[in-house]
């Protein structure tokens, strides 16, 4: 411990004095960036960062006058918990409608479009959707079940005093940045990495704060060992740093300009970008949710992890082999063939440790497997690690280069990332979520079993026609593009592909809607829940409640 | 040798170790020789950096997301061939920061688009998509021809893009803004300055059908007009040994 135990009764701890002093500094240096700039978008952007520190600052002088900031460092940080988990389903509400709004758009153009208001046309929303639903819906759920996680399986209380909270306003606040400017125009248009310059800065800051909350925590842990639900939230942060730096080097074009140029060009810029995009996918939205599964998943089936070997094992090959897989996202392109072949290897190779995870999680139920009818926070996690093992599967086969050749620039590509995205991404979060909720607020337990119920099956149903209607769509349009007459001409021109996805589009958008409709039933009964009263019960939060599931 | 890993697994300094370590070997084996390897850093006949105005105009295109919905890569398939032109060489990309290459194609590629049809089609097009093509499902464009083209920091951009590598002389940034100016106006009085400095084959002409203004949608069509146009495949010669490197 850092800071002193019992802090003089009527000051607050230095973290939050330094604190207090950082927001006064970000105001006045938002407010000299506002001001002296030429540039409507960044002024625009300034003022967000304004208003923002502006706020955190009346917060922190309220909280300070009335010390709010002592806390017991014997007791676990659980207030910045629950608010990640409240902002994981706010989130979650606004990704998937924009992905509703977009899909709409793309069924009925001709509704959905407004000629006057070009900041709601696709290309705006599109990074407003993938960023609302990866980042923001998950990256909360990241950052708050890892928080639980390593608090619990290290019996310690999260370091760094109020930092996990910049850690989760900080965040919250690159989220806005983001948001807004892809409304404004504001991208570097680099797919998952479109924040320009300035809003990476301030994402790193936040990133080095979060990497240091998880490892202070761990340095304190009362555990020998680092479970291994940690592990993987530890390579997720330290390897998306990684990523995060090196993509995003560029050089703006002034330090009051919004826009900014990338360090690299043409086939090289391109094999960054993928590099990063691809693990992306690899450390966001696989090793850090695995993170959640190993935790979340024998918690609630009350069974140790199937193998320990196997996690050892899965664990250093998965992540060793999915950074070499981004190239085949540029199979037939300009990038030498060489590199191209290398990617689709290590593709395929991934199959292997990829489905060590999801054996390691199935197999967890073993003896539990009743769990399956009787609970159905258990069978969301048994889908989502389903759907886990078939996107892993898919996207090996889509990464062959033939199969590429079809599937390569359709719609398949996107009903691939669904699967993953909505079946495992989406469903273990809420799965998670579902568990911590009565933890959290001491409470025994949902308010409504049955409302579960209806949420994984209107999901389930909704993902289903989702990905169903995107392969049907990808392939049917992947050989149009190639379809000859017999005379030898190409048979369809470019538009008769758009319009004979019609269909495909309209069920898309339900099954979308479906998925949402799940996600406003959860926030509904997690609003509920929290309402419910407390249960007296429960043990107090001193205990460790928990025991890791080693 | 599983009781090893317990090192790993009490010391997260060391765990943190062992995981840059292993996550940092593929992509050092796969990206770093692409800034050596020749056939990724060729220079192809005809290839020049672009003018202000299509350069303004890309970031329009940027800025839009067009990129979400149009690649700007041509595979080396024949449909791709016969529908969109010659395959995409590495070189024609090389002052693109970033690539524009995509990754979806809810509308066609563009990598070829340059010329193939007119400035009042693009005009139309852009306005209302489906005014020109019923099926379409791209969003209208029509703010972009309302929108004066805001060209303050073009000598700024040219600038930077020059400290990234983009071969830019002094006299290009020094003249960014008459040269913007001079490519959207077909009566330039600029003594041909433009086309001396970036060739000949450059497109001087008031864009959206609007002479009066320099819109965005001047810069934007500028941009897409231009595009694959540069390597001449009439004379490139992709067997020639100087080609297949």
């Amino acid at each position: 411990m850092t800071q002193p135990a019992i802090n003089p009764p009527d000051s607050a701890p230095w973290g939050a004095q330094a604190l207090y002093v950082f927001t006064g500094i970000g105001a006045f240096v938002a407010f000299l960036m506002s001001a002296l700039t030429q540039d409507p978008l960044f002024r625009f952007s300034s003022l967000i960062f304004l208003t923002a520190f502006l706020l955190a600052a009346g917060v922190m002088t309220v909280g300070i006058a009335n010390g709010r900031f002592r806390y017991d460092p014997n007791r676990y940080e659980d207030g910045v918990i629950r608010a990640g988990v409240i902002a994981t389903l706010f989130w979650a509400i606004a990704g998937l409608a924009a992905g509703a709004l977009i899909a709409a758009q793309l069924a009925w153009p001709r509704l959905f479009y407004f000629p006057e208001a070009g900041w709601l046309n696709f290309g705006r929303l599109r990074p407003l959707h993938t960023s609302g639903v990866i980042f923001a819906f998950g990256g909360n759920a990241l950052i708050a079940t890892s928080f639980w996680v390593v608090q619990r399986t290290c019996k310690a209380r999260l370091f760094g005093g109020i930092l996990p909270w910049f850690v989760f306003w900080g965040y919250q606040l690159f989220l806005v940045l983001a948001a807004t400017g892809y409304l404004a125009g504001i991208t570097q248009s680099r797919e998952y990495a479109e924040p320009e310059w300035y809003v990476d800065l301030w994402l790193t800051i936040v990133w080095v704060a979060y990497l240091l909350v998880f490892l202070g925590t761990l340095w304190k842990r009362k555990e020998p060992h680092i479970y291994v639900a940690n592990w993987f939230y530890l390579a997720f942060i330290v390897t998306i740093a990684v990523l995060h730096l090196v993509n995003n080097a560029a050089l703006p074009v002034g330090l009051l300009n919004h826009r900014s140029y990338s360090a690299y060009a043409g086939v090289q810029d391109a094999l960054v970008q993928w590099w990063y995009g691809h693990n992306a996918v690899g450390f966001f939205l696989t090793a850090g949710f695995l993170g959640m599964m190993y935790y979340f998943v024998p918690k609630r089936v009350e069974r140790p992890v199937y193998s320990y070997r196997l996690s050892i094992v899965h664990f250093w090959s998965l992540i060793f082999i999915y950074i070499w897989a981004g190239p085949h996202h540029l199979h037939y392109t300009a990038l030498p063939q060489w590199a191209q072949t290398l990617g689709a290897t290590f593709s395929i190779m991934l199959w292997m440790p990829s489905w060590g995870g999801m054996i390691n999680g199935l197999m967890t139920l073993s003896g539990a497997w009743d769990k399956l009818r009787t609970d159905a926070v258990v069978r969301m996690m048994v889908v989502a690690l389903a759907f886990y093992g078939m996107s892993t599967f898919e996207g090996p086969l889509m990464s062959i280069r033939e199969v590429n050749a079809l599937s390569h620039y359709t719609d398949w590509t996107i009903g691939h990332v669904h699967s993953g995205a909505l079946g495992w991404v989406g469903f273990i979060s809420f799965a998670a979520v579902y568990c911590m909720v009565p933890w959290l607020w001491k409470k025994k337990g949902l308010w409504s079993d049955r409302l579960v119920e209806w949420h994984f099956w209107i999901a389930t149903t909704g993902i289903l026609l989702y990905i169903a209607a995107m392969w049907v769509s990808g392939i049917m349009e992947g050989l149009m593009w190639r379809e000859y007459t017999p005379q030898g001409f190409l048979a369809n021109s470019f538009v008769e592909t758009v319009s004979a996805k019609h269909i495909e589009n309209v069920i898309r958008l339900v099954g979308g809607l479906m998925y949402l409709s799940g996600a406003a039933i959860m926030s509904y009964n997690i609003w509920r829940t929290i309402r419910m009263p407390s249960a007296q019960t429960l043990a107090a939060p001193t205990a460790p409640v928990l025991i890791a599931a080693e | 040798m599983w009781k090893k890993h317990k090192l790993l697994e009490r010391n997260s300094l060391l765990l943190v170790l062992g995981i840059v370590i292993v996550v940092s070997i593929g992509g050092l084996i796969e990206i770093s020789p692409l800034f050596y390897l020749e056939s990724t850093i060729e220079k192809v006949q005809g290839m020049r950096p672009y003018t202000p105005l299509e350069l303004a105009g890309r970031d329009v295109y940027i800025r839009e997301g067009c990129y979400l919905c149009h690649s700007q890569m041509i595979r080396p398939l024949r449909d791709e061939a016969e529908r969109y032109g010659h395959y995409s060489l590495a070189a024609e990309s090389m002052y693109d920061h970033p690539f524009q290459w995509g990754s979806k194609r809810t509308g066609p590629d563009l990598a070829r688009v340059g010329g193939k049809y007119s400035d009042s089609w693009h005009k139309d097009h852009l306005v209302d998509p489906r005014a020109v093509v019923p099926e379409s499902v791209m969003p209208p464009y029509r703010f972009l021809a309302e929108k004066n083209l805001d060209t303050r920091d073009i000598q700024a951009k040219l600038a930077a893009l020059t400290r990234v590598g983009v071969p830019y002389t002094q006299a290009d940034i020094d003249n960014a803004q008459a040269d913007l100016r001079a490519q959207a106006d077909p009566f330039d009085m600029g003594g041909g300055a433009l086309k001396k400095r970036y060739g000949a084959k450059v497109a001087q002409r008031d864009f959206d059908g609007d002479p009066e203004r320099l819109t965005e949608m001047d810069a934007l069509i500028a941009y897409l007009q231009m595009l694959g146009t540069l390597v001449d495949f009439k004379t490139y010669q992709a067997q020639d040994p100087e080609n297949q490197r």
